[in-house]
C-alpha cells in the first residue's frame, strides 16, 4: 500500500463521497499525464492521498498493449482507476476508447471527454450527451467532462450520468473558477448530485474555493504534474481540498456589506478610558 | 591497473562510449552487436543528439545536468569540431507563460530580445520577440557521430563483431548495453516511444537547436549536416515500435512550420519511431550483478549521458568507485 501522508486534521471526519456506489474519503482526484517520471507520479499520488486516478488510454494503447508497463504501474498505485477518453474528437472515437479501457482496466468507470476543438480543448457538448447516453446504455458509469452549462448538465443526468464534472476553466489553463456565478447556479440546481470540478484548477486556493462552494471533489493534473516539486504541490492541494470541504460542512459565515466588530466596543476598557 | 578482458553487448550510443573509454583505459575490449548493420537497430539512431544539460533539467533530475556537463567535456575532447553553438528556446506569443516556466525550471540561460535573436539566427528575425539562449549547449548529427565513434573504437584496438550475440570465452567483465533488449533481466525497465521527422531545405538556415514550447507538446528542431533538420520528438508511454501516426506527424511538422513558414517547402526525408529504455525515475543506472554490469535507462539522454557513464564504469573497474546516484549493486529488480 501507499504511504499516505499523516493527517492531523478534523477534516478526517468529513463525510465520505460516493461515486457510482464506491465510497472514497479523499476528495481529490488526480490525472497521471505529463509527470517528469513515473516515480515522481507515484510520489505525488502518495502525497495527495488521492484514491482515484484518471489515466488516458488513447496514445498508450496504440498497438498490441504496448503501454502495458505504464498501465501496470498505474494499477500498482492502489487507487481506483478512472480511465479517460482524452484526445477523442468524435463520439465514435470516445466510445471505442471507453470499450478498450474497460477491457484493460477491468472497470466500468469512464471519464468521458469529447473534445470540440484541439486548440481550446472545449468539450463538444452535443457529442458528449450522445456518447454519455450510448455508454450508459452499454453499462458504463460515465463521468462526463462538461462546462457549467445547466441545460447540458440536465441532459447528462437524463442520459443516466450519476456524476457531473464541469470545468473550472479550460484544460491546462490554470485559471481557476472562470464562471463563479454559473458554477454556483449549477451547484444549487443539483444539490444532491456529485459534482466534481474537472480542469482549470491552477492553485490550491482555487480548489479550496470550489470546495467551499459545495463542490464534491476536485480533479486536476497539470498544476501538480508541472509544478517545480510535484509531490509537495500534491500535498498542498490535498490540504486545500480538505480545508475547503471542512469549511463547507462547518458552514461559512454570510458576507456583509458593513464591518461588524467581533467584540462589542461599548463598555470595553479602552472606550471607558477615552470617555474620561 | 588490472587489465580486464571485457565484452560490451550492444553498439548503441551507450555501448560505443563504453568500448571507446574502456579500450583507451587499456582493457582488452570486444564490442558485439546483434544486428548485422551497426546503429540502425538502436534507439540512439533515432535521437536528436542534442547535448543540452541545462534544457534537460526542465523535466529531469538535477543530476542529469551535473552528469551531462561532464559528458559535454568528454565529447569535446574527442570531437574538437563539435558544434557548440548553444540552443534556443522560443514560444508563440500566447504561450509566453511556458517560456517563463521554462526559465524558472532551468539554469545556464539568458533571456534575449529580438535583436540578439536576429544576430544568432537571422532567419528567425522578427518571428519571436524573445527567447532563452543556452550558450554552452551543443548538438551533433548522430549519423556522423556514431560512425565517428565506431572508427575511433576500431582505431583503439577494439574487436567489433556485428551480427552476433555470442560472448567470447575468457571475458571477465561483461558490459550489457542492450537497452530494451535487456528488458527480461531488468524488471522495472520500460519503453517510451518517440517519433521524429527528418526534413531537408535550403530555404531556412538555423545554426543551433530550437525548442518550441507549447502547453501540450514541446518540440525541437535540430540542424544536421547537408541542410537536414531533425524534428523531434514525441514522448509516449508505450513500447510500440510501429510507424509514426498521422497525429504525431501533424504535431511534429506543424512545430517546424510555426518556427518558420518556409519549412513548409521542405522535403520530408524520413519519419520514424524508436523506443527509449527508461527506469521508473527516468534516470540512468549502472547495475552490477557479478561480472556483468548493465548500463541502461538512458531514456531521452543517450547522447548526453553515455560518455560520463563510460567514465564511471572505467573508474569503477579501476578503483572500485560507485557513483551513489547511478550505481546499483546486485538488485536487478531495482
Amino acid at each position: 500500500m501507499l504511504d499516505k501522508p499523516k493527517i492531523h486534521n478534523p477534516a478526517q471526519s468529513s463525510a465520505p463521497l460516493t461515486l457510482y456506489g464506491t465510497e472514497v474519503r479523499s476528495r481529490l482526484l488526480l490525472g497521471t499525464a505529463r509527470y517528469p517520471s513515473p516515480d515522481i507520479l507515484r510520489q505525488a499520488i502518495a502525497a495527495s492521498g488521492a484514491q482515484i486516478v484518471t489515466v488516458s488510454l488513447r496514445r498508450e494503447s496504440a498497438r498490441a498493449r504496448s503501454g502495458q508497463k505504464f498501465w501496470d504501474m498505474i494499477k500498482g498505485l492502489g487507487c481506483h482507476i478512472l480511465p479517460n477518453t482524452a484526445g477523442c474528437f468524435t463520439v465514435k472515437e470516445a466510445i471505442t476508447t471507453a470499450e478498450m479501457a474497460r477491457e484493460v482496466f477491468e472497470t466500468s468507470w469512464i471519464k468521458l471527454e469529447v473534445i470540440a476543438n484541439e486548440d481550446t480543448l472545449q468539450p463538444d457538448l452535443l457529442g458528449l450527451v450522445q456518447a454519455a447516453r450510448t455508454l450508459t446504455e452499454n453499462g458504463f458509469d460515465v463521468f462526463p467532462y462538461t462546462t457549467e452549462d445547466l441545460s447540458v448538465a440536465e441532459k447528462l443526468a437524463e442520459a443516466g450520468c450519476k456524476v457531473i464534472m464541469p470545468w473550472g476553466s479550460p484544460i491546462g489553463s490554470g485559471k481557476g473558477l472562470n464562471n463563479n456565478f454559473g458554477l454556483r447556479t449549477l451547484r444549487s440546481y443539483f444539490p444532491d448530485f456529485p459534482l466534481i470540478i474537472d480542469a482549470g484548477i491552477g492553485a490550491p486556493s482555487h480548489a479550496a474555493e470550489a470546495m467551499e462552494m459545495g463542490y464534491d471533489a476536485i480533479l486536476l493534473n497539470t498544476a501538480i504534474a508541472k509544478a517545480g516539486d510535484p509531490a509537495r504541490m500534491a500535498a498542498a492541494f490535498s490540504e486545500a481540498t480538505r480545508a475547503g470541504r471542512t469549511a463547507y460542512e462547518a458552514g461559512l459565515m454570510e458576507q456583509r456589506d458593513m464591518a461588524s466588530p467581533s467584540t462589542p466596543l461599548a463598555g470595553t476598557a479602552f472606550s471607558a478610558l477615552n470617555d474620561s | 591497473m588490472a587489465e580486464h578482458v571485457i565484452t560490451i553487448i550492444g553498439a548503441g550510443i551507450a555501448g560505443l562510449w563504453q568500448a571507446l573509454l574502456l579500450a583507451r583505459a587499456g582493457h582488452r575490449v570486444t564490442l558485439i552487436e546483434k544486428s548485422d548493420e551497426p546503429f540502425t537497430a538502436s534507439a540512439s539512431w533515432y535521437a536528436g543528439a542534442m547535448l543540452a544539460p541545462y534544457c534537460e533539467e526542465e523535466s529531469a533530475e538535477p543530476n542529469v545536468r551535473v552528469l551531462g556537463l561532464r559528458s559535454l567535456e568528454i565529447w569535446k575532447s574527442f570531437m574538437p569540431d563539435l558544434a557548440q553553438a548553444g540552443s534556443l528556446v522560443v514560444a508563440q506569443p500566447r504561450d509566453q507563460s511556458e517560456l517563463n516556466r521554462y526559465a524558472e525550471m532551468t539554469t545556464g540561460h539568458e533571456l534575449i530580445g529580438d535583436k540578439e535573436l536576429a544576430e544568432l539566427e537571422p532567419d528567425l528575425s522578427g518571428r519571436f520577440s524573445k527567447a532563452l539562449f543556452y550558450p554552452e549547449e551543443a548538438h551533433l548529427d548522430p549519423r556522423r557521430a556514431m560512425p565517428f565513434l565506431l572508427d575511433e573504437i576500431r582505431r583503439s584496438g577494439v574487436t567489433v563483431a556485428l551480427g552476433t550475440e555470442t560472448i567470447p570465452d575468457g571475458s571477465d567483465i561483461i558490459i550489457d548495453c542492450r537497452g530494451l533488449g535487456a528488458e527480461a533481466d531488468l524488471a522495472t525497465l520500460r519503453g517510451v516511444r518517440g517519433e521524429r521527422a527528418i526534413i531537408r531545405t535550403q530555404d531556412v538556415k538555423l545554426h543551433r537547436p530550437i525548442r518550441l514550447l507549447h502547453p501540450r507538446f514541446p518540440l525541437y528542431i535540430v540542424p544536421w549536416d547537408d541542410h537536414h533538420y531533425m524534428i523531434g520528438a514525441t514522448v509516449i508511454e508505450s513500447a510500440d515500435e510501429g510507424k509514426v501516426t498521422l497525429r504525431s506527424a501533424l504535431e511534429l511538422l506543424s512545430a517546424a512550420y510555426a518556427v518558420h513558414p518556409a519549412f513548409g517547402e521542405a522535403e520530408i526525408i524520413e519519419m520514424s519511431a524508436g523506443v527509449r529504455p527508461a527506469f521508473p525515475d527516468n534516470m540512468p543506472r549502472i547495475i552490477r550483478n557479478g561480472k556483468r554490469l548493465y548500463v541502461n535507462g538512458l531514456y531521452r539522454h543517450g547522447f548526453l549521458l553515455a560518455p560520463v557513464l563510460a567514465e564511471l564504469v572505467c573508474d569503477h573497474l579501476e578503483t572500485g568507485a560507485r557513483h551513489a546516484e547511478v550505481f546499483v549493486e546486485n538488485r536487478l529488480e531495482w
